[in-house]
């Protein structure tokens, strides 16, 4: 007799550790099966060489609800923060950095129409996102009217908005389909500025400045911080890993039982039910809802058989887009890395390689044809400057994300790599004068390397792009939005589902919400 | 290279309308002309007089040119899941050597197509259809090892219905075709080249298809008709076949429905228990295309329902609202396929029909236009729902057929 669990919860993601302790907090037992050796998906710290660590995926916090903090005690189980608040630096060639913070910019460079303007963008952007939070953090609208509680959702979303009054709805109407490099222009004349801001919107994704509907997705970050509890973009003391621990041990403590290195082969559907697991093992585990933390397409089109789907279905799954344009680089260096117009007490900052949102597009391009960028745009941490536990003595660690790095499945991946590795390190040399010859180590995780690690298809870290048609009801797709799935007990709770990716833990908390209203 | 493309496949400018390899050999027969694309095939309405060629199937032989039937051929080692994923019927019960008339469905349950589907062997199949499917049945592949060829062009195919069809192929030399069952199928050998029969149709009478290669398409024609000749075979036009088809109470795909993956207006989808085709769904057999949304709506009843009418007078009812009193104040139907039935000599008429009117036994009003002398008439005629089949000849399924 296979053992039986009420929930198990495949991958031992944030979302998947979030929804197992929001599970097991409501007395249901829980299995989480993780199939690395160590849990935390794309929030992991990990050592790439020895005595150097780093936050191997995402590795700067921003959207995670205080409340979810809170209620699962995260600050009890250890999470910490290194660097809180951390100010955006964008640098340049010439060292005249622009210094973005608490809502005021800047810089040698920023005239005083641009400060005024970036205080007007601010609160008009902060007025927007305020009235959809709860579009990017409740359970998706459904379109549908049937039941009052649908009815309710679509006519309280309708209210919000309205309640912006006429001239702001108005403009948030305008404004919510549009691109941010126009909006942008509306606004600013610094064209560092402008690509400074613009990166926020831009990062993890498949899309540019002038890509549609970039202003939703500003938008959604700027959600981010508002709900975050005022810790701004932060640094996780230990790394990103660190807020997984915490989640994994508000789940423990609340009873969740969670098992590393146990890769689940298929979900096991009986009389069109999910019944439980099959493990790469062979060993069965049963279960009344099996929850996935994997993405959509892994989900459905590898653990669960096709027999069991329809064809519409299937077709819309495989057609979701979900191939990763960010990589992520991470160098061990001899010391400190003297950045132009950077002090080294400021390392501590957020730093962007966005010179204008040209460069960004221009960056963008190459990768639409599967090609590598020449002057890749980047977000760098040195986290080591905020915390010294990540490097030997004198030692510090540089991580980045260098956006716009194809899915390249050739056979010269291996060449390709290394070509790139040395052209983001010249990109760098550029703002940062010697850092080539400090590097000790160096490791760059394309889009192909993050599926191989992290078991995200496409390796990209929103598991499908947050984009408009991609959104609210149509996240994954509108079959899935409810995270329930057509299998009765069934039910995804990853950043493929609403409200998405980064490491929030909202899509998993929302899932155990809809497991716990049962439904089927 | 446009040669060994699929005519579908071809650019627009360069799609002729196509003959079917058995044109050459029937064309002498054409004595008027009423030509209709199907497919992308020149097809004929009739070829001299539809109430002769209706006639030939209801007392002698008619035979109807298959050839533009869309003909699929799936294999592979998940064929059989394949295909049983696809169809509502439970395909594993479908033998070896068997056809199934079967549906396929959407995710909502809407009928896409009907058609028939050939079993050859454990892991060989073929589906027969009257519109292409491709897209939808390799969206279906997702995730099987099946191999799926369009063999439309490769197959050619003759209707052969009738009362005296069986006594003809016997003639021609097909030694054991009587004891082919309704729905079974068996290979012969035409001249050392090999021919399938199987006994199917759309007649509602007694019949077979026969299946051989396009190349010996006109090979198979000589010895048919030369068989056939003293038994009055003959050649019909699918307006024959329509008329025969509506006294066998069959549906047809843009007639009775459209394909859901063509439908633009809400509400002209159908489920297969709205076509009164609940037969058809193995609701029990596992999951299926459509599966979950069927048992939804099979859960929430029938807003309306296909059914057979019969109706007053002579007049043939195409296109007749239904209503439920003679003032006609309330529409509950309409006719999808209409016919005074020659063999029957009875006025009939496909129609859908609301709840709960499709269940009673009420009297209901067809609303019928009459051109007469150039001046449109308008008729209310009393009517009534009927059993389908509205004609069944106990010689359709009487194996093996009585000798003519």
């Amino acid at each position: 007799m296979a053992q039986r669990y009420q929930n198990i919860v495949i991958g031992g993601g944030h979302n998947g550790l979030t929804c197992a302790a929001e599970l097991a907090r409501a007395g249901q037992s829980v299995l989480v099966l993780e199939a690395a050796e160590d849990i935390g998906g794309a929030a992991r710290t990990r050592e790439f060489a020895p005595g150097a660590k780093v936050s191997a995926c995402a590795h700067l916090l921003h959207a995670m609800p205080a409340d979810l903090a809170r209620e699962l005690d995260l600050a009890g189980h250890g999470l910490g923060y290194a660097a809180q608040d951390m100010r955006t630096v964008s640098l340049s060639e010439s060292g005249e950095t622009i210094v973005l913070h608490g809502g005021t910019v800047q810089g040698k460079d920023v005239s005083e129409g641009d400060a005024a303007a970036y205080a007007r963008f601010n609160v008009d952007m902060q007025r927007f996102a305020k009235a959809l939070r709860p579009v990017f953090e409740d359970l998706a609208p459904e379109l549908s009217i049937e039941t009052w509680r649908q009815r309710m959702t679509l006519l309280g979303l309708g209210l919000r908005v309205r309640r912006l009054g006429r001239f702001h709805m108005r403009e948030l109407l305008r404004i919510i389909g549009m691109n941010l490099y126009d909006l942008l222009d509306e606004y600013f004349e610094s064209t560092q500025l402008k690509g400074a801001i613009a990166m926020d919107a831009l990062l993890g994704g498949e899309w540019g400045a002038r890509s549609m509907g970039s202003v939703l997705t500003y938008l959604y970050r700027v959600a981010g911080y508002q709900r975050n509890g005022g810790i701004g973009v932060a640094l996780p003391k230990g790394g990103m890993g660190a807020v997984s621990a915490a989640l994994a041990g508000a789940a423990t403590a609340a009873g969740a039982e969670i098992r590393t290195g146990a890769r689940v082969k298929q979900i096991l559907v009986e009389n069109d039910r999910a019944a439980g697991v099959e493990l790469d093992s062979g060993e069965r585990l049963d279960a009344d809802h099996v929850i996935s933390n994997a993405d959509p397409k892994q989900t459905f089109l590898k653990l669960v058989s096709v027999d069991h789907l329809d064809t519409g279905f299937v077709r819309q799954v495989r057609n979701l887009r979900s191939s990763g344009k960010a990589a992520k680089l991470h160098l061990l260096l001899d010391g400190a890395p003297r950045f132009r117009g950077v002090d080294e007490s400021e390392l501590g900052a957020r730093m962007l390689v966005a010179p204008g949102m040209d460069e960004i597009e221009l960056a963008f391009n190459p990768s639409k044809y599967r090609e590598y960028p020449a002057e890749p745009v980047l977000e760098i941490a040195v986290p080591s400057a905020s915390d010294s536990s990540l490097a030997p003595q004198g030692q510090h660690v540089v991580s980045a994300v260098v956006q716009y790095v194809p899915y390249d499945d050739s056979p010269a991946e291996d060449a390709n790599r290394a070509a790139f590795l040395e052209t983001v390190l010249d990109q760098l040399e550029r703002y940062a004068p010697g850092i080539r010859g400090q590097v000790l180590e160096a490791e760059l995780l394309t889009p192909r390397d993050i599926e191989r690690e992290f078991g995200i298809t496409g390796g990209h870290w929103h598991h499908v792009e947050l984009v408009f048609e991609s959104f609210l009801f149509n996240r994954p797709i509108p079959a899935l939005a409810q995270h329930q799935a057509p299998i009765a007990g069934l039910y995804l709770c990853g950043a493929g589902c609403h409200p998405g990716g980064n490491v929030m833990g909202i899509a998993g908390r929302n899932a155990a919400q809809q497991v716990l209203r049962g439904g089927h | 290279m446009i040669a060994n493309t699929p005519n579908n496949l071809r650019p627009l400018t360069e799609r002729p309308i196509l003959e079917t390899p058995f044109y050459e050999s029937y064309k002498h027969l054409i004595q008027n002309d009423r030509y209709q694309e199907w497919a992308g095939y020149t097809t004929l309405e009739s070829f001299a007089c539809e109430g002769q060629e209706y006639f030939a199937v209801r007392n002698t032989c008619g035979v109807y040119d298959l050839c533009p039937m869309i003909k699929y051929d799936i294999g592979g080692p998940d064929a059989e899941r394949y295909m049983n994923r696809l169809v509502t019927r439970d395909v594993r019960k479908v033998g070896p050597g068997r056809v199934a008339y079967s549906l396929w469905c959407d995710d909502n349950g809407h009928v896409i197509e009907d058609g028939t589907v050939f079993r050859f062997s454990a892991n060989q199949f073929r589906l027969c259809c009257a519109e292409r499917q491709i897209d939808w049945l390799m969206d279906s592949a997702i995730g099987y090892d099946v191999a799926i060829g369009d063999v439309t062009e490769d197959i050619a195919g003759l209707a052969v219905q009738g009362p005296i069809s069986c006594t003809i192929l016997k003639k021609m030399g097909f030694a054991g075709v009587e004891t082919l069952k309704p729905f079974q199928l068996q290979h012969f050998s035409l001249d050392g080249c090999e021919l399938m029969v199987s006994r199917t149709g759309f007649t509602g009478d007694l019949g077979y298809e026969l299946w051989i290669g396009a190349e010996h398409a006109a090979d198979l024609w000589q010895a048919l008709f030369a068989a056939g000749e003293p038994h009055g075979i003959r050649m019909i036009g699918s307006t024959a076949l329509d008329m025969l088809r509506i006294e066998a109470g069959l549906m047809q795909v843009g007639d009775e429905f459209m394909s859901c993956l063509q439908t633009v207006r809400l509400g002209r989808d159908r489920t297969p228990f709205e076509l009164g085709l609940d037969w058809l769904v193995d609701l029990e057999k596992g999951h299926f295309n459509g599966r979950r949304a069927l048992l939804e709506a099979r859960r929430k009843g029938l807003k309306r329902k296909l059914v057979g009418l019969d109706i007053d007078w002579n007049k043939q009812a195409d296109g007749a609202l239904i209503y439920s009193s003679e003032d006609a104040r309330r529409q509950i139907g309409e006719v999808t396929s209409a016919l005074w039935s020659p063999t029957l000599k009875q006025n009939i008429a496909l129609a859908f029909i609301d709840a709960p009117w499709f269940e009673g036994e009420q009297e209901m009003w067809a609303e019928i236009y009459l051109h007469r002398e150039c001046q449109w008439e308008r008729k209310m005629f009393r009517c009534r729902i009927t059993r389908k089949p509205f004609y069944s000849p106990e010689r359709r399924t009487l194996t093996p057929p009585n000798d003519m």
